[in-house]
């Protein structure tokens, strides 16, 4: 789109210029103008066809890439990325494992790749104190992964304590949902 | 034209009013003996003297502890001592009396005078003249009432003070101070992540906040005069709960960058100068340090619960301090270091209470059931918290004996995390 206008603007400044060299009345000239309206409009044309072009080539780049990563296919562990927790509880539970297993898995063999560990908690009681419970969250998971040799290097684990929830309402269905930590990878 | 003039004045009241409108304030319950004081509406021309009678009675009405005594119907209203109807005030029951006079000087500054009376025997408690420009009209009421309050309670009132708080509108979040009546509220930062914790400076030229714009807990600190900032900790991990010493040189604050919980630090309030003062790994928050800047009070979870311990501010052996209940957090000393107020969980409701640092006595201030982030005056009569109201945020303050509760609520949105400021 960008490029377009670019494009209308140059055809325009160079009709412009082609008038006042060789015309320094200030006559307008029809023909002349016409014609940069068509060479425009023709430019305008071709500019759309090649954007539309482009933008189903990286469309269908985007779902190759989609299933090449493993970390969006929804088929593949790693794009499981959110972590439960029981009431006032902050270890990472057995049916768990296999997620961590395939984070770390990932993780020791991506050394360039770093992870976010996101802690939450529901909404009640103290900002501060429940930023603290978030941050036991994040850090249950990241222990999980340090032990699967995963180096703390490429993690880092931070709290949004109750600032974030996923889900409102005060009910356990919502405060569950908000007794969490996410896996977040950089970049995403 | 007598009728106009009253139009016309009208109008302009009704013009502040407009602005203000936003926020609403509602006075619950008070002090048992109140001590009896008549404000004689202060005279002079346009809408000035009614302002300033207005802030100056809205000031002392809201504190609880005196009892406004009408003398508003006699007119002209008393300026003067030596009025042959002073003795009115005194057969209305009031113990003393507010004169004053507002005056427009040829170069349109205006000119406040008042006097506190003895109403009994007719001698003067206090008297001031202040020069000053319409726009900062308020800020004279309240430097009235201030010495008005301190000449019969005996302690400096808070009225010239200011609050910053987070008001959340939708998934806005905005960072406001307001004068300590909930009016001339002014927006320091405007965020699309959320706001928690601001805390001022001892001078009230700064505030410290934690900010999530950078997608994790980071402190910083922002001017209050040019409303520049620069970012206090951003370490690895999450920065938090910022805490300014008494002498504005160091924040206590919490981090956990070194993956051992979420542990207490030091360092200086212009960066720099990082001291670890806890090492416990599991979660220590909350600091807040003694008047004296010798101790620090803060919430652990050491003991199996969160409750509130004592620690020396360079570190060192922590005491328990609170022991009813299992959930005691945000601990707010007191300016006299005698008490502080905390958030108690009892029966799943959450509530302000007071213990006595020296007896350990608990008293329970309020009866909401959402009670968070307790700020203590700067006198010690009144603590600022936040509350939910209709599900709603809403600031409250709570008089240190319970006996007097004011509502601050914006139709706007949600108010919490307030910070009771100099």
């Amino acid at each position: 789109m960008k490029k377009t206008a670019l494009s209308l603007i140059v055809v325009a400044m160079l009709a412009g210029c082609s008038t006042t060299a060789t015309q320094p009345a200030p006559v307008v000239d029809n023909a002349a103008q016409d014609a940069a309206a068509r060479a425009a409009a023709a430019n305008a044309a071709k500019n759309a066809a090649d954007k539309a072009a482009a933008e189903a080539a990286a469309l269908e780049q985007a779902r190759l890439a989609s299933q090449a990563n493993p970390l969006t296919d929804p088929n593949n562990t790693l794009s499981k990325r959110n972590v439960y927790f029981d009431f006032d509880k902050y270890v990472v539970k057995s049916e768990y494992t296999p997620l961590v297993e395939a984070h770390a898995a990932y993780l020791t063999s991506h050394k360039d790749a770093k992870v976010i560990l996101q802690g939450n908690t529901d909404d009640r009681g103290s900002r501060e104190y429940n930023l603290a419970l978030g941050q036991r969250r994040a850090d249950a998971v990241r222990k999980a992964l340090n032990l699967l040799n995963v180096p703390e290097t490429q993690m880092e684990a931070v709290s949004f304590g109750e600032e974030k929830p996923k889900a409102t309402g005060n009910d356990e269905a919502a405060w569950a949902q908000n007794r969490r930590a996410d896996i977040v990878y950089q970049g995403e | 034209m007598q009728l106009i003039k009253r139009v016309v004045s009208l109008i302009l009241l009704c013009l502040p009013l407009v602005s203000q409108a936003a926020m609403t304030i509602e006075i619950i319950g008070g002090a048992a003996s109140k001590i009896p004081v008549a404000i004689s509406p202060f005279s002079g021309a346009g809408t000035a003297y009614q302002t300033i009678t207005d802030v100056v009675a809205a000031d002392l009405a809201r504190t609880g502890e005196l009892n406004l005594i009408n003398v508003a119907d006699l007119t002209p209203p008393i300026t003067e001592p030596g009025d042959p109807r002073f003795g009115i005030a005194q057969q209305r029951g009031a113990e003393a009396i507010v004169l004053g006079q507002v005056n427009v000087l040829p170069n349109a500054q205006i000119e406040v005078k008042f006097r506190l009376m003895d109403a009994v025997k007719k001698t003067q408690l206090a008297g001031y003249s202040y020069t000053t420009d319409l726009k900062q009209l308020r800020v004279i009421g309240h430097k009235i009432a201030d010495v008005v309050y301190e000449k019969l309670i005996g302690v400096p009132g808070v009225f010239s003070t200011h609050i910053a708080y987070v008001l959340k509108q939708g998934k806005r979040y905005e960072l406001q101070v307001a004068d300590a009546d909930g009016q001339n509220v002014q927006t320091v930062l405007k965020s699309a992540e959320p706001l928690i914790s601001p805390a001022w400076s001892p001078d009230g030229s700064k505030i410290a906040y934690v900010s999530f714009e950078d997608k994790k807990p980071v402190i910083y600190v922002q001017s209050m005069t040019n409303g520049s900032r620069r970012v206090l900790a951003n370490f690895k991990g999450s920065n938090s709960a910022p805490a300014w010493s008494p002498n504005g040189s160091k924040i206590a604050l919490v981090l956990t960058r070194d993956n051992n919980g979420s542990q207490l630090y030091v360092m200086n309030a212009e960066g720099g100068g990082l001291q670890r003062l806890t090492h416990g790994g599991g979660i220590d928050t909350e600091p807040s340090w003694s008047p004296d800047g010798q101790s620090i009070l803060f919430t652990s979870d050491r003991g199996g619960s969160p409750q509130i311990y004592q620690m020396p501010a360079s570190g060192g052996t922590a005491r328990r301090m609170t022991f009813d209940g299992s959930y005691n957090v945000s601990p707010s000393w007191s300016a006299d270091g005698k008490r502080f107020a905390f958030v108690q969980r009892s029966e799943g409701r959450f509530r302000i209470a007071v213990q006595d640092i020296a007896t350990g006595q608990v008293q329970v201030l309020t009866d909401t059931n959402r009670d968070e982030s307790p700020s203590f005056a700067a006198n010690g009569k009144m603590i600022v918290y936040a509350t939910e109201i209709n599900g709603r945020g809403v600031l409250a303050a709570v008089s240190s004996d319970g006996k007097t509760q004011v509502r601050l609520s914006d139709r706007a949105g949600d108010m919490r995390e307030p910070s009771w400021g100099r």
